[in-house]
This record gives C-alpha cells, sequence and structure tokens, in this order.
C-alpha cells in the first residue's frame, strides 16, 4: 500500500484554511447521531473529549486512570510553546514552525507542523480563557521563558507545574460536559483491544480494572490518545502506568507504526539509586542555563567533588561546544555523558551520572538569585537525595523521556485504518527525530482542541444516517474472546518470575543497543535476545490473583508482553536507519569529530511498518519528506 | 535497614479487612516508601502470595494517585509530601510501620491499599471549570490579571486532588479540595460570570458525599501541596453571598 499523506494542495500558510473550507462538514443537529469512542483524557484525549462533546457528538470517553486528571500530562514542569510574540523578539508563525522542523532534525512533514505552529496561539487564549494560572508580568499580561535550541522567548509557563494546569484546564472542560451528560466517562477503564470490520475502526474492547469485567463498545471512529511508550526501557520518566497497549494493539490490527525509533533521552534526571528504583526523576532543563557539566579528568577519580581542583575538572560541554556549551540541545548533551561514563568517568555511589555544578554561578549571581530561579527543583533534589546542591553539585544522567515515534497518521490524524485517528504522544508526531522542549504540551493540546474536531467531521460525514456496527456482531465477540484468552494466558502460566523482573530485563536490552547510541551489531544482538526473552516471559513468569478483582500484576502482564514486540520494532527501526539523526544516532554513522551524521538522499522519510505476525518481519512503507520550504542544513552547535 | 510493616489487606469493597505483618528486610534507605514496598511485592511474589495493591503512579508527587496512611499520618512523617516522594531515611532501622488505606465515607475501598475517590470528580462536574467553547476565548493579553491575583489562584491550582485532606479530617469532610478548586476560579476574572453558581453547586455536591467541616485545620497540615486555610474562609464567604444572589435572581429576594 502507498502512504497517502493527505496534505492539502496550496501555499503552506494557506493549507488549514484551504483544507478547512473544502472538508465535509457535519451540521449540529446531525452530530448527535454519531457515536466516538475516545481512549486517554490526558492534554490530548481529554481536549478532544471535551471539544467533540461540545460540539453536540456522542462520546464515550476511556481511561485506566481513576479521575482523567491524573493522565501523564500532569507531570510535564517547564511550559508550552506558542508564537505569540508578546515579547516582540522577533517570532512568528514561520518561525515556530522553522524550529520545530530544524530541531526534528528534517523528519516531519512540513504542513503537519506549520499548521500546529498556526494553531499555537489559539491554545494560550483558551487555556487563559479557562482560568490555567499562567505567570504573569506586574503589569498583569502573560509572561515568557525561553527554552533550549530557540534564540527567542516563547515559552508559556505556570511555575514549574505547566502539565499540571494545563492538564486540569482540559480536564475541567471535560468534567462539565461529563456533568452536562454529552460525554460519557470511564474511569478505571482500560482499553484492551481495537475492533474492525471490513478494515475499518467500529469500537473497542475494555476491561474494568476494579471487577476484571470485559465489555465491548462500538462507534462511528475511534480515538487513540494513549501517550507515548518510553516505559519500554523501564526506568523513564515517565509515570509507571504509561504504556503502548492500546496502539500496539492498533497496530496488530493494521494501523502502521512510525520512526519506533525515534525517541528523546533527557540529559538532566537524577540517576538511579539502586537496583529496585522504579522510575527517574526529571529535573527540567532550564538548569542548564547556570549549572556548568563537569567530570574528573581522570577515569575512576575517588575524591568528593569538593577536592577535585578545576585544572583537574572536565567541562566537556564546554569545551567540546564552545558557542553552545552547556545548552547544546538534549541529544547531544545526553550522549555527550554517556560517553563520559563509558570512560569510566561517571560519578556518584554507582558511578552513574555526572555533575552539574551551580558553584560558579552562586558565587557569580549570589545564592539568593540561584534559588529564586531554581529553589523548587533544589528543594525536589534534596528530597530524594538527601543532598544539598547549594553545596555539593548535582548528579545527573540522561533517562528516557518521550517517544516521538507512534502510530502513522495522515494531515487529518487518521492512522492507516480508516475510523481510527491518533492524537498527542501517541502518534508519530510533529517533532520529526527530536522534539524541542515545552512543544509536546503545544501539540497535543493543538490536536485535541483545534485539528481532531474538524479532521474527524470529514469522515463521518460519508456515515450519515448509519448505526454503528451492533456489538453483537461477530466481531466483537471475536475480539473479546481474544482478550479473555490473552488475560486467561497470563494467569495461567504460574511461572518463577515476577512481570517487574521481566519488564527490567527488557529495559536493559533496550537502553543498551537502542538507547543513546546504536549499532548494526548491538541492534541485531538485541533483536535475537528481546524474542527469546518473550519465549521465557510466556513460560516462565507468575501472575498470581485472579482476573474478577483488581489485580496490577495483571494489568502489567499485558503492557509488558505488548513492551517486547514493541521493543523489536524499536529495533528494527533503529537499524533500518542508516543514519543519525537527532536522537537517533548510529556509531557508523558521524563526522569525523564525532558528531550526527545525516543521510538525506536515502534516509529523508518517515519509516512506517506494517505488522504481518509476531514472529515475522513487519513491512516497511517509506513517506518521502519533501520540504518546499525550508533548507536541509547541518545543525552545528560548536 | 529492616522495618515491619503491619498492612491492611481487605479483597474487595464488601468483604472485612485486617492488617497483616510483612517484613521489610535489607532494603536501601535511599529507596523511597513504594520502592520499599515495590520490594515486599516482589518477594510476596515469589512466595506465591497476592500482592499488596497501592495506587501510584507519577511517583513525582504531582499526579495525586498516591495515598497510605502512613502511621496514622496521611503521607507519612513528613511534612509537605506525598507518599511517592517520602524516602526510607525517615524512618528507624527496626521500625514498625502501620500502612492503611484512606479512612473516610466518601472515598471506599476497592481492594487492600486502594480506595475511590471518584466523588472528587462528581464536585468538579458541578462547577469546578468556567465555560467557555472551544475556539470562542478572546486574545489572551486582552484580560490583564493583577499578578498578586494570578498568584493566589496557582497556590490554590496546585491542589493534586490525592484526598489526604478528607483523609486527615476527623469528619471526613472535602472542603479544603472543594475550596481550592472554587477560589482558583473565583479569584480570576474570567470565573466572575459563574462565580455564584459555581461556588453553590460544588459545594452542595460536596456536602452530598462528604462530611462537615468543624474548623479543625487537620486538612492544611495533612496537604502535600500546603493549600492554604485560608481558601476554606473564601469559599464560605462566597457560598453565603452566592445564597443570598441566586434567591435573587430567580425573583425570591431576601
Ligand atoms: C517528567 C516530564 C516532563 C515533561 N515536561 C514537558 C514540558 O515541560 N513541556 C512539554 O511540552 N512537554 C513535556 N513533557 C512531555 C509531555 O508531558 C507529554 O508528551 C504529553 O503530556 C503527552 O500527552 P498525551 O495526552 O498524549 O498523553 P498522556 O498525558 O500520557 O495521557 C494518556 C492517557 O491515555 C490513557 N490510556 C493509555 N492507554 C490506555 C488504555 N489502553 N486504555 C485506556 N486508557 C489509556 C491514560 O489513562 C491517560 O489518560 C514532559 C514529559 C515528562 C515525562
Amino acid at each position: 500500500m502507498t502512504l497517502d499523506s493527505k496534505v492539502p494542495e496550496g501555499a503552506l500558510a494557506d493549507k488549514w484554511e484551504g483544507y478547512r473550507f473544502d472538508m465535509k462538514l457535519v451540521a449540529p443537529t446531525n452530530r448527535r447521531k454519531f457515536k466516538i469512542i475516545v481512549i486517554g483524557t490526558g492534554l490530548a484525549g481529554g481536549s478532544a473529549a471535551a471539544t467533540l462533546g461540545e460540539l453536540g457528538y456522542d462520546v464515550d470517553v476511556f481511561t485506566y486512570h481513576d479521575s482523567p486528571r491524573r493522565a501523564h500530562s500532569i507531570a510535564a514542569q517547564g511550559g508550552i510553546n506558542a508564537a505569540k510574540n508578546y515579547r516582540g523578539d522577533g517570532d512568528s508563525i514561520f518561525r515556530l514552525f522553522y524550529d520545530t522542523i530544524k530541531g526534528g532534525d528534517y523528519r516531519s512533514r512540513e504542513a503537519n507542523v506549520y499548521r500546529l505552529a498556526e494553531v499555537s496561539n489559539e491554545i494560550i487564549d483558551q487555556c487563559t480563557a479557562q482560568g490555567v494560572p499562567f505567570g504573569r508580568e506586574y503589569g498583569g499580561l502573560l509572561d515568557n521563558r525561553s527554552f533550549g535550541g530557540v534564540q527567542v522567548s516563547r515559552t508559556f509557563y505556570a511555575r514549574g507545574q505547566t502539565g499540571q494546569q494545563l492538564q486540569l484546564g482540559v480536564y475541567s472542560a471535560l468534567a462539565r460536559q461529563v456533568g452536562l451528560g454529552s460525554v460519557k466517562l470511564h474511569t478505571r477503564a482500560e482499553m484492551l483491544e481495537v475492533v474492525l470490520k471490513t478494515g475499518q475502526a467500529v469500537g473497542v474492547v475494555v476491561r474494568d480494572l476494579t471487577t476484571g469485567e470485559i465489555s465491548t463498545h462500538s462507534a462511528h471512529a475511534v480515538v487513540l490518545a494513549t501517550g507515548g511508550y518510553s516505559n519500554a526501557y523501564y526506568l523513564s520518566t515517565n509515570a509507571m502506568a504509561c504504556n503502548g497497549t492500546a496502539v500496539w494493539r492498533a497496530y496488530r490490527k493494521g494501523a502502521q507504526f512510525a520512526n519506533a525509533s525515534f525517541t528523546q533521552i533527557h540529559p538532566t534526571c537524577i540517576p538511579a539509586s539502586d537496583e529496585f528504583q522504579s522510575k527517574l526523576t526529571l529535573m527540567s532543563e532550564s538548569l542548564r542555563n547556570d549549572g556548568r557539566i563537569w567530570v574528573p579528568e581522570k577515569a575512576e577519580d575517588p575524591r568528593p567533588a569538593g577536592q577535585i581542583p578545576d585544572a583537574e575538572r572536565d567541562y566537556y560541554l564546554e569545551r567540546r561546544y564552545p558557542s553552545f556549551g552547556n545548552l547544546v540541545p538534549r541529544d547531544v548533551a545526553s550522549r555527550a555523558a554517556k560517553q563520559q561514563i563509558d570512560q569510566n568517568k561517571g560519578v556518584g555511589p554507582l558511578h552513574n551520572g555526572v555533575y552539574l555544578d551551580f558553584h560558579d554561578s552562586i558565587e557569580r549571581l549570589g545564592r539568593d538569585v540561584i534559588e529564586a530561579r531554581y529553589g523548587n527543583l533544589f528543594e525536589m533534589y534534596q528530597r530524594i537525595t538527601d543532598e544539598n546542591p547549594y553545596e555539593t553539585p548535582m548528579r545527573i544522567y540522561p533517562a528516557p523521556h518521550y517517544t516521538m515515534g507512534g502510530l502513522w497518521v495522515d494531515y487529518e490524524l487518521m492512522t492507516t485504518v480508516p475510523g481510527l485517528y491518533s492524537i498527542g504522544e501517541a502518534n508519530f508526531s510533529d517533532h520529526g527525530a527530536n522534539r524541542l522542549g515545552a512543544s509536546a504540551l503545544m501539540q497535543g493540546l493543538a490536536d485535541g482542541y483545534f485539528v481532531l474536531p474538524y479532521t474527524i467531521a470529514n469522515y463521518l460525514a460519508g456515515y450519515l444516517n448509519t448505526d454503528p456496527v451492533s456489538t453483537d456482531d461477530p466481531v466483537f465477540h471475536e475480539a473479546e474472546r481474544e482478550v479473555t484468552d490473552r488475560l486467561n494466558r497470563f494467569l495461567g502460566i504460574n511461572g518463577s518470575r515476577s512481570v517487574d523482573w521481566f519488564h527490567r530485563e527488557l529495559g536493559k536490552i533496550l537502553i543498551e543497543h537502542c538507547g543513546m547510541a546504536r549499532n548494526a551489531s548491538g541492534l541485531e544482538k538485541a533483536l535475537s535476545e528481546i524474542p527469546a526473552l518473550r519465549e521465557e516471559f510466556y513460560q516462565d513468569v507468575r501472575v498470581l490473583g485472579e482476573n474478577e478483582t483488581l489485580n496490577q500484576s495483571l494489568e502489567k502482564a499485558g503492557r509488558v508482553a505488548d513492551f517486547f514486540e514493541m521493543g523489536e520494532l524499536m529495533c528494527r527501526d533503529a537499524l533500518h536507519r542508516e543514519e543519525s539523526c537527532g536522537g537517533h544516532f548510529r556509531e557508523e554513522y558521524q563526522t569525523e569529530d564525532g558528531e550526527a551524521l545525516r543521510r538525506d538522499e536515502e534516509f529523508a522519510h518517515v519509516a512506517s511498518w506494517e505488522w504481518t505476525g509476531t514472529d515475522t518481519e513487519p513491512n516497511l512503507h517509506k513517506e518521502e519528506l519533501e520540504f518546499e520550504n525550508v533548507e536541509l542544513t547541518t545543525r552545528s552547535y560548536k | 535497614m529492616n522495618v515491619s510493616l503491619k498492612v491492611w489487606r481487605q479483597d474487595g469493597p464488601a468483604a472485612a479487612g485486617e492488617f497483616t505483618m510483612y517484613e521489610a528486610t535489607d532494603i536501601s534507605s535511599e529507596m523511597s516508601f513504594l520502592e520499599m514496598l515495590d520490594v515486599v511485592n516482589e518477594e510476596l511474589i515469589a512466595r506465591g502470595e497476592v500482592p499488596i495493591e497501592f495506587d501510584h503512579d507519577c511517583r513525582e508527587g504531582i499526579c495525586g494517585m498516591c495515598s497510605l496512611m502512613i502511621d496514622g499520618i496521611p503521607h507519612g512523617p513528613q511534612r509537605s509530601t506525598a507518599t511517592c516522594q517520602l524516602h526510607m531515611r525517615k524512618f528507624k532501622d527496626g521500625a514498625v510501620i502501620t500502612v492503611e488505606p484512606w479512612r473516610a465515607a466518601g472515598f471506599p475501598i476497592v481492594r487492600d491499599l486502594v480506595v475511590d475517590r471518584s466523588a472528587f470528580d462528581r464536585i468538579i462536574e458541578a462547577g469546578g471549570f468556567i465555560s467557555v467553547a472551544t475556539g470562542s476565548a478572546p486574545e489572551a493579553n486582552l484580560i490583564p490579571v493583577p499578578r498578586e491575583a494570578a498568584e493566589a489562584a496557582m497556590d490554590a491550582a496546585s491542589c493534586i486532588g490525592c484526598g489526604a485532606c478528607v483523609a486527615a479530617c476527623p469528619n471526613g469532610a472535602a472542603q479544603l479540595f472543594t475550596a481550592a478548586k472554587i477560589t482558583q476560579l473565583n479569584l480570576l476574572p474570567q470565573g466572575q460570570p459563574e462565580r455564584w453558581s459555581r461556588t453553590v453547586n460544588m459545594v452542595d455536591t460536596m456536602e452530598e458525599y462528604f462530611g462537615s467541616c468543624t474548623n479543625i485545620g487537620e486538612c492544611a497540615s495533612a496537604c502535600p501541596q500546603d493549600i492554604s486555610l485560608d481558601f476554606i474562609a473564601l469559599m464560605n464567604r462566597d457560598y453565603a453571598r452566592g445564597m443570598v444572589r441566586q434567591r435573587r435572581l430567580t425573583g425570591q429576594r431576601s
């Protein structure tokens, strides 16, 4: 099959307006005749469900959380971008578009990214009107901060809790619709299968996490807004329950999966303290504005930081990248840290960190200034590590954080399965091979508030006065049976190792071979180790308890089972991409001085994979990327 | 270090529950409290016993999913800290630690340490929003908001909806949670049009599910986000005014 991105004709700046004029509409009185299922209540799903409900569609929304408010979006700290140009520093829609394309190392679709930049301003208006308490100046107008990789101040924020405030804004909009009866909310309800009939999405199978009850739901269209899959690595900055099951089930039903190996490893996280570490905590990247990153020059130096004189420290980012220094983009900073640790220069009890030192800034600016800028981050660091960063340098290490890869979608955000949409971090998104800070929140809300509610009508309009497929149809019975069989299979294995044990082992393979640096032999090794571990999982996992009650081990078993297959696809995708770009660094493809070597001639495409079976190789489809409005350049931070 | 745990186990909403003793041996003081529970659960699985169910997700203190009464205190002994951010170094080697679910009529137990907090959603659905249809918002900088008001609204808005306030309250009241949301919106210019109806509807819904406030103040000391009691005062004032105004608007002058 050929991938049709459905990018409208016309000049870049006119495409979205042109599309909205040409698309089919559903009249207000007809909307209640259409049933739409939304999976996920994060920024993307919550905003989509609220808006669709408000427009008059008949919406059912599902989340595995106990309340829509808790989606992982709530943990975002730094901020959200928009092209308002409130600072008068030369920002514009085109500049936000350009920065996003360039930051993504030229691996995203121009038309989608431009539309994202176009609607960014409406997002700020919408959230402000909802009562999101963005940071303000003394004159009462909105304040901005700047973020890595760009030269303008365009980031809106609510203290260090921007994600929380945006998520609560979305939640309130959704709660309003639930109260009005236009959206039906299902909490602690996990979608475990997408149902198709004659190739079209017609519904889902859901497990009630408190009673184990399996139910089927049908609709005219299904929207997956289920977030990213960084937890395939086991240790990541994502919330514990984040998983890829929804998108993986869709993939196995025919929705293609794009750029699976494009993952973002964030440079400033607190290193693990022991083997039972369950997740890693992100420290805002703004810390790199005033902290200096270094390691001891000598490998395995046992001295505490304070006893290592300046001359025996290697400020490696400042040395290698004199013009950007500690502010190089995330992928560059992460890779450099890994290289230091690989040379046995890691610091801390487990030698798994590099220093982020505020000593010089405190001397230059005073402790007060540093406290005003980063007080709550320093407090959080101390709470976790019991070390005082005003006195001893922080220890940081990169951690998986965000997945640029995801379900392939066209300009309308529809997957390759008609009637199945994907929005937010779950789709392969607008971020190419690397996402800029503060752009994920923007994308989630753009998709949910301002894009999907339009584009979905273009599909629905063709089904006016048709009923959704009945849940008595054999396709629903079949899907339900598949789900029940899978659950029973996990419960029946009764092996000797816990689900978490397998998840940790998978994580080790992935971070080692498909993490910050990849090469063909490592990826091939992973591609033989992962299926073996998966086999072992199905032989030896131990899931206790039963299906009919709350059973978190059973929930995890299904998610980890899917992570195995997903991990394989990540490695396969990384192996296919014989170039280095953004967060994807293939050691074979680097310049003489160790920088990423992109190969535009061969790889300026989206790699989109089609499932063919658990033990057979997927088919690769390429969407060639055409750049008509930006020139492909090499990123340089020297 | 080693600690003993006295953990509430309960098979389901209707089942009788009881305390069971578990030993957590050889654990690192660097672990978080929940990581210690993860280790205990791994051992239970190894022994063939059903692991302890407890709610958690972000493990960064912001999603509000974690709960737990630890030695009778919501979120445990460290002030202004959610359970997921509590570390074992805060306990003595050899300590016996009691771990229970939130206990409140408004939060029925689901299983073990997991409770149902959906009554909070009902309160928000009753009015915890500003009605603004997608796309109908004016340009954001058309409405200046005094910085102090924005900051105070943010203080209120930082509530994580964990329910510690309810669990701490001898009456099982939800005033602090409800007041935080009402105040956030009522302090902002955008929130004025629905100010009175919002307050009355949310307070009335709260009363359906939760106990009454008798001004004890335990809620604020248990709050991991340090939400202030002042917000309850603001809510009570707006409620009184809201009742009067609503009656006037419907023609029943009082
Ligand atoms: C620590 C951290 C900090 C970050 N900071 C920033 C920042 O400052 N700026 C920025 O722009 N981005 C940031 N990001 C990234 C950003 O937060 C996420 O990319 C974004 O919030 C994802 O939103 P979403 O709506 O796509 O998914 P999520 O918020 O993850 O929501 C997923 C939803 O889907 C539901 N779900 C999933 N699977 C199922 C299923 N099978 N059945 C039922 N329901 C399901 C979940 O319950 C949840 O409701 C940060 C990320 C992290 C980890």
